[in-house]
């Protein structure tokens, strides 16, 4: 999007002083019909996912899988090796002595699943990302300490701006600021 | 809760003693942790430390220069004990390592929240670990630039692959996996706590540095629901790894056929050590650091007791494993079996098993008075013996069964050098350094992970119970 196109808002943000006061003003907001919005605060909130109806996770399907391909890669790596590639008789011993492989394919298992997860997580959360309107708002350096903060993002159908802050008002908030997209 | 429940974690405030001191907020909690790294500077004592620390590094590496001019003949290994210092320090250094996955991953699984306060500090207890017995096995290999041979790689040797039927195959990938899962669980636990020290951090350089390393965490709900549940799946993952790795290295030893090795009972037996040694070195690290730093409110005496408790407990299935390897001996109705306890009792390294029995398994018995677990003093010197015992365990495991097997003609004996000591003890310095780097440089205890502890963090309009 050209910077012309874009919303002058990224959205606004109020700033709640406990927990409990964020999750009702979350609850809230889904409630009166804003879908794109969301909630910061320093540490992860038990409630808060289900207040604001944020259910979809694929992250334990993504590493299932992942996991599943490391244990086949590894197990395939090592049946290549002593069937195909190299294949080296010790003593008559069997060439698929699958007992053996077993070990290097469970590390290669987690190995794959602990990345695999870890980057998805990352990817899914669009991070890295060092800068973001939200960080325009002074006060937001809080969210990552000791307040806690809801953002109605310009990018919802509802938004409008007066409407907005009308009924971030109603949450009874400690503050409200207009976060500028720049 | 009855006395007897190890793990307690109980809801009632009135019960045990507190796993956080009272009055704590959010931003106090913050506020104490933080500034350990960014109000207090570089106080004396870090520096005499770090100094100290760092001197015993140099001589590591002093050690290492020499070796690699003269190779591995300069160590005491000879044909009789090829497998000496190197591989009684790179088990010992492992099995430390284990007890802060541990606490990161196992405690976590099991809803143990005392884990919170010293799982950040522990898991860097691991990855320092990891790298200090990571140095042993590539040295021992005496040709360590050629240490990538190792691993699978399209080379023109036509050669791609290593021979995984190997034991010691398997432990390049367990523990290059365990190395590298360990550090990735570790800074995922971090990202959080990075963000916090961006936003607190004064200069231009901490911020811009914390920052890069955030990653730009801005404790958005949508993300802490994937992050949390990618934390708990990487818990997950590290504990069948964790037992996984000292599994391995006890295959290292039970695959052969030497006497005193060929043992089924070897992987518990491992694994129960290793937390063993691990537990009692985190007691060793936290007890000075929690009364420099006096973060009493964090570590509480409730920690120190847990741990106390952990130690104690391995350490009976440890004394379990030593009578047990007694009782195969006997029973194997295989005289050299029957040799091997023989040798190890009565024979020329008999002090060192006495020594084992008194660090291992007398030490730790002092450890059922509960006046004895809430003397820090006392506890710092058990879990002293304790990694004595540990190491004297591997001394024990190796030299003894390795210096006398099955032919009389070929026994010998073996003892380190001056190399194997400097090296040994350098790893020490090594591991030191990077602590005091890891203490100045990052929050040693979760900052997020301990909010959660206050109540009413989870956002239910609360009654007021503390979470503990």
């Amino acid at each position: 999007m050209k910077p012309s196109n874009r919303p002058r808002y990224y959205g606004v943000l109020a700033e709640f002083e406990s927990p409990a006061a964020l999750v009702a003003a979350a609850r809230a907001t889904y409630e009166a019909g804003y879908r794109k919005y969301d909630a910061y605060s320093p540490f992860p909130i038990e409630e808060l996912a289900e207040a604001m109806h944020d259910h979809k996770n694929p992250l334990s399907k993504i590493v299932f899988f992942a996991g599943l391909i490391g244990a086949c890669l590894g197990f395939g790596m090592q049946v290549y090796a002593n069937l195909v590639h190299y294949p080296m008789n010790i003593a008559g011993r069997p060439l698929y002595a699958w007992p053996m492989f077993i070990p290097i394919t469970f590390e290669c298992t987690v190995a794959c699943a602990a990345f695999t997860g870890v980057l998805a997580m990352l990817a899914l959360n669009g991070l890295p990302r060092p800068h973001h309107p939200l960080f325009n708002v002074p006060s937001f350096s809080q969210a990552t300490q000791s307040r806690f903060f809801l953002c109605i993002e310009s990018a919802d159908p509802k938004f409008d701006l007066d409407a907005v802050h009308k009924f971030l008002e109603g949450l009874k908030p400690m503050e409200i600021h207009d976060v500028e997209n720049d | 809760m009855p006395e007897s429940n190890v793990f307690e974690s109980s809801q009632s405030p009135t019960s045990r003693l507190p796993i956080i001191g009272p009055g704590h907020t959010y931003a106090s909690i913050n506020e104490k942790i933080s500034a350990i790294v960014l109000q207090r500077g570089t106080t004396f004592g870090w520096l005499v430390g770090f100094g100290i620390s760092f001197m015993i590094f140099m001589m590591m590496l002093g050690s290492i220069s020499y070796l690699l001019y003269k190779g591995v003949g300069v160590w005491g290994i000879n044909n009789r004990v090829g497998w000496g210092f190197d591989i009684i320090n790179f088990v010992w250094w492992i099995g430390i390592g284990h007890a802060g996955t541990l606490i990161s991953a196992i405690l976590l699984l099991l809803h143990q929240k005392w884990r919170t306060s010293i799982n950040r500090f522990a898991e860097a207890m691991t990855l320092f670990a990891v790298a200090c017995a990571a140095l042993f096995p590539v040295l021992h290999l005496g040709r360590p630039w050629y240490a990538y041979f190792l691993f699978p790689y399209p080379n023109t040797m036509g050669m791609y692959f290593p021979q995984f039927r190997s034991p010691l195959e398997w432990d390049v990938f367990a523990v290059s996996t365990y190395a590298s899962v360990s550090l990735v669980f570790w800074y995922v636990g971090l990202i959080p706590d990075l963000a916090t020290m961006r936003d607190r951090a004064r200069s231009w350089f901490a911020k811009t540095v914390y920052g890069f390393f955030s990653l730009g965490w801005r404790g958005s709900a949508r993300h802490w629901h994937r992050y949390e549940s990618i934390y708990l799946i990487l818990a997950g993952l590290s504990t069948p790894l964790v037992l996984s790795v000292h599994t391995i290295v006890s295959f290292d030893f039970a695959v052969s056929i030497i006497p005193g090795w060929h043992a089924t009972f070897f992987p518990p037996y491992f694994v129960a050590g290793a937390i063993y040694a691990g537990f009692a070195m985190v007691l060793t690290l936290t007890i000075p650091v929690r009364w420099a730093y006096s973060l009493e409110d964090f570590i509480t005496d409730k920690h120190l007791e847990n741990m106390g408790l952990i130690t104690l407990v391995t350490g009976n299935m440890v004394g379990y494993a030593y009578i047990m390897e007694l009782f195969y001996g006997w029973y194997s109705a295989n005289e050299y079996e029957q040799f091997m306890v023989h040798n190890r009792l009565f024979g020329p390294y008999w002090p060192l098993y006495v020594g084992l029995i008194v660090c291992n398994i007398i030490a730790p018995q002092f450890l059922w008075s509960k006046r004895i677990r809430r003397n820090t003093w006392w506890l710092f010197a058990i879990s002293m013996f304790v990694s004595v015992g540990m190491w004297l365990e591997r001394y024990v495991i190796i030299v003894v069964s390795l210096h006398r097997t099955f032919l009389p003609s070929g026994w010998g004996t073996y003892a380190g050098t001056f190399w194997d000591w400097t090296l040994y003890i350098g790893t020490m310095g090594f591991f030191l350094t990077l602590l005091f780097l890891f203490i100045r440089l990052l929050p040693m205890i979760s900052m997020s992970e301990m909010q959660m502890l206050l109540p009413g963090a989870t956002g239910v309009p609360e009654k007021g119970a503390a979470r503990s």
